[in-house]
């Protein structure tokens, strides 16, 4: 344990050593999940995927629901996500889903290079953040994009009930 | 204003309607399953089977679910549990384990007669098998017509399987778009089929659900084309009826000639 502990920090040291210059392109992308002033909050539902011109999903980024216990029964309400696709993905799955975020600020980051990002073909896509909460409502949130990153940019978008700020962070 | 009589006479007509279900004048009959989209790993929906004009308020009398047929992803039956029949509806329980789409139907083939005895009018209603006891050899002015009614709606667990139409008789649905995946502002072709074969010149009535909460019917009509399709574009999410019915002399039971055939659905619209 402690040893691994060690060899991270040297990894991590090494890679902030080589600076800027050796970076693989990557695709981050920060997410709200508002406080909101109700007496009964439940933490939402969210799932994050990239989009295709004709709306099937590309590729899924992440999937934050309720783990403990049963509750998949509940994932149909990410509407848009279950139609496009998440009603033909097998939960749980390694490195996509998780558990529920509490409110603030969530950083998600994929390196251009791996999956699921490396199967994505030249094009344009959408980000597509959705979120549903019980007994609470539902909004997805859309940030366009074109695939692969050739500038870097910064594009955000804001939710007015269930998320607040998205952005989407693109370095060459 | 009303004036009491002529509310008083339509209840009778009502309660007679319910009684004779069936006829032209019959009250809209439906299936309301609880949920039609579950997640992939299954569960329970209740299915609720009643005859009203009110789409969907149990206000006039419950369909019997003596002919109910429900049919797994795979093509096998599944057993409905906890049936029963109450005063203003039926209802059934149904365990959904498999991933895919299954059809819920009532359907069955009924002969209506009608004739004169001694100046009297007579009339019997019952299966194709019991027309020689039910119908006297003699009767005089005997007018015999077979009534084919399929009743239906369709559930999915996780993505929808393709709805296979196998009945082959009478009149039946062969989505292109599959019936659990229909959306508010979105076009979906339906198809339908006489017999097996696409009907062409069919017309199909479709109605939101919620009748109770608006003054006009808002009835949409459209009539099949030469393929058999109509092509809808749904105005907002919700819950709609559908209906299909046709009068022709292609009976399949023998011995009759007149045949009166319908078919009606409940779909679910969702959300964008």
């Amino acid at each position: 344990m402690f040893t691994t502990r060690i060899a991270l920090a040297g990894a991590l040291a090494a890679m902030a050593a080589l600076g800027n210059t050796a970076h693989a392109a990557d695709l981050s992308l920060s997410v709200e999940i508002p406080q909101l002033p109700v007496a009964e909050y439940h933490r939402p539902y969210v799932a994050v995927w990239i989009e295709g011109a004709d709306q099937t999903i590309a590729a899924h980024l992440a999937l934050w629901y309720q783990v403990r216990g049963d509750h998949t029964k509940w994932l149909p309400d990410l509407r848009q996500w279950w139609r496009r696709g998440g009603r033909d993905l097998k939960v749980p799955v390694d490195g996509l889903t998780g558990a529920t975020r509490p409110v603030g600020q969530h950083l998600l980051k994929f390196d251009a290079a791996q999956a699921p990002l490396s199967a994505l073909k030249p094009g344009q896509y959408t980000v597509v953040v959705e979120a549903v909460r019980e007994v609470g409502g539902r909004e997805a949130v859309r940030i366009p994009f074109e695939w692969p990153i050739k500038a870097a940019a910064r594009q955000s978008a804001k939710g007015s009930t269930e998320l607040g700020a998205v952005a989407l962070t693109l370095n060459p | 204003m009303k004036h009491p009589a002529v509310g008083f006479s339509a209840k009778i007509v009502a309660m007679l309607v319910v009684l004779a279900p069936a006829t032209s004048e019959a009250a809209r009959a439906w299936l309301l399953p609880s949920q039609t989209m579950l997640a992939r790993s299954g569960g329970w929906v209740t299915v609720d089977a009643a005859m009203a004009d009110d789409l969907f308020s149990f206000n006039q009398g419950a369909m019997p679910i003596d002919s109910l047929s429900v049919t797994g992803p795979d093509g096998q039956p599944v057993t409905a549990q906890n049936p029963a029949k109450g005063k203003t509806r039926s209802s059934f329980d149904l365990e959904l384990r498999q991933a895919g789409t299954y059809r819920i139907a009532v359907a069955d083939s009924a002969v209506m007669a009608r004739w004169e005895e001694n100046g009297k009018p007579k009339r019997w209603r019952g299966a194709p098998a019991d027309m020689a006891t039910g119908i006297p050899a003699n009767a005089a002015k005997l007018d015999v017509e077979q009534t084919q009614r399929r009743v239906e709606t369709f559930v999915t667990v996780g993505a929808p399987t393709e709805v296979k139409a196998n009945a082959g008789s009478g009149i039946e649905l062969k989505p292109v778009q599959h019936p659990n995946d229909l959306y508010a502002q979105e076009t979906a072709k339906l198809r339908f089929l006489v017999d097996g074969k696409p009907a062409a010149d069919l017309e199909v009535e479709i109605i939101a659900g919620g009748t109770r909460y608006r003054d006009a019917p808002g009835e949409m009509i459209f009539k099949t084309n030469q393929d058999g399709e109509i092509s809808v574009t749904w105005p907002a999410a919700g819950l709609y009826w559908l209906e299909a019915s046709l009068q022709d002399e292609k009976a399949t039971v023998p011995g009759v000639k007149k045949r009166r055939a319908s078919y009606s659905a409940t779909f679910e619209v969702l959300t964008q």
